[in-house]
């Protein structure tokens, strides 16, 4: 199956990492990646104001362009798939920001929402399925891993619809299909501190080192994340109190494809 | 833009109705960022619902709210405190010269591993 990728900024510099686990990855589950032409930064953060077009803009060419090309739109990144799944909603609405973005950005027909957004987790669990990873994996991981959702995957959940947001459990189904054991932890969809660090470096200490000593404090080894700040976060921030990597990473080890 | 106006305006970018608040407090009790802000998530809606404008632009409350949608999730009425900050913060840095970071500040704080995610969040946040 192919499917229209969104990368982001982040995954092709800093977060390398998690890109090309997860290509490797979806290639040897039967998934092709075809990165999207011409794609922009989403912006990082979904915009609330609701005069905010511009700031929309390179969300909507990117599911326009999937709209045409396969219907569905693949996201990795956290934060993309927070800004692209909310402004595909602002679409699907058809309210001011759909009017106004149509106009502007004049496609041979209007956009109305119509693409799926699909985070990777997503496309594990329903395109591939969990149990198809299950047999596909050669390396079991056989240790304790703390799931860690933050905020952008989850809320707000009327729009984000990815789980339960109170007490999630696709990351668990994952880390077991891989063969490891989850964590469940109280501070797995709390906020890792995300953007405030240039104002108040204070903030995502605190809010780092609660997440890894709760997950800690419950048993886990290690602390895996989708998204590219809560990593830096966990690691910069968190004092070093476990391990934290791309739930990518832990795939390609699980399906011996790592590097 | 006269007062009036102003506040209008904040609650139109908000998007949000604060007159539906009733003051359970579950947003604050929920905030992450509750003991960096001297206005706390229930009081950006109930002072919003009062029209006390001057408050607002003047807290400090604005730049520590994570965006985390905590408070959205939680309250049983519909309500967005989170939607409400983000009017007033946006309504500041419109101003002239009340960006929240100045690029020059950045580089020295920039380490090696810091991702571009973070850079951009802060900007689209902070700055216009």
């Amino acid at each position: 199956m192919k499917l229209c990728y969104y990368p982001g900024c982040t995954l092709k510099t800093k977060a390398q990492a998690l890109d090309k686990t997860a290509r490797k990855c979806a290639a040897a589950l039967g998934v092709e990646m075809e990165e999207i032409e011409n794609w922009q930064c989403c912006g990082a953060v979904y915009p609330m104001g609701t005069d905010e077009i511009a700031t929309k803009l390179s969300a909507v060419r990117a599911l326009e362009y999937a709209k045409r090309n396969g219907g569905k739109l693949l996201t990795l990144c956290s934060a993309c798939h927070n800004v692209i799944k909310r402004t595909n909603e602002d679409m699907k609405a058809g309210g001011d920001i759909a009017i106004r973005a149509n106009n502007y950005s004049k496609f041979d027909e209007p956009y109305k929402g119509e693409t799926e957004v699909l985070h990777y987790l997503e496309m594990l669990k329903n395109v591939v399925g969990f149990d198809n990873i299950r047999k596909a994996v050669k390396n079991p991981l056989n240790r304790k891993i703390g799931a860690y959702y933050g905020c952008l995957l989850l809320r707000p959940s009327g729009v984000m619809a990815f789980d339960n947001p109170e007490n999630p459990t696709i990351i668990e189904d994952f880390i077991r299909s891989i063969g490891g054991t989850p964590v469940v932890y109280p501070f797995r969809n709390e906020c890792c501190g995300a953007y405030v660090g240039l104002k108040n470096k204070e903030l995502p200490k605190k809010k780092s080192e609660k997440v890894l000593s709760s997950a800690k404090e419950k048993g886990a080894e290690e602390v895996i994340t989708a998204c590219p700040l809560c990593l830096y976060n966990l690691q910069a921030n968190g004092g070093g109190i476990l391990p934290v990597r791309y739930f990518t990473e832990l795939l390609a080890e699980a399906l011996g494809v790592e590097e | 833009m006269t007062r009036e106006e102003r506040l209008e305006n904040i609650s139109t970018l908000s998007g949000t109705d604060v007159k539906k608040c009733m003051k359970c407090g579950k947003c604050s009790g929920r905030c992450p960022a509750f003991k960096e802000m001297d206005i706390k998530p229930h009081q950006f809606v109930s002072l919003l619902a009062q029209g006390k404008l001057e408050k607002l632009l003047e807290c400090e409350a604005i730049w520590s709210c994570l965006s985390c949608m905590a408070c959205v999730e939680r309250c049983p009425r519909g309500v967005a405190p989170a939607a409400v900050v983000e009017a007033v913060r946006d309504t500041v840095v419109r101003m002239q010269g009340k960006n929240g970071i100045k690029a020059e500040d950045i580089p020295p704080i920039v380490d090696e591993l810091i991702p571009q995610q973070l850079l951009v969040s802060a900007y689209r946040k902070y700055n216009k």
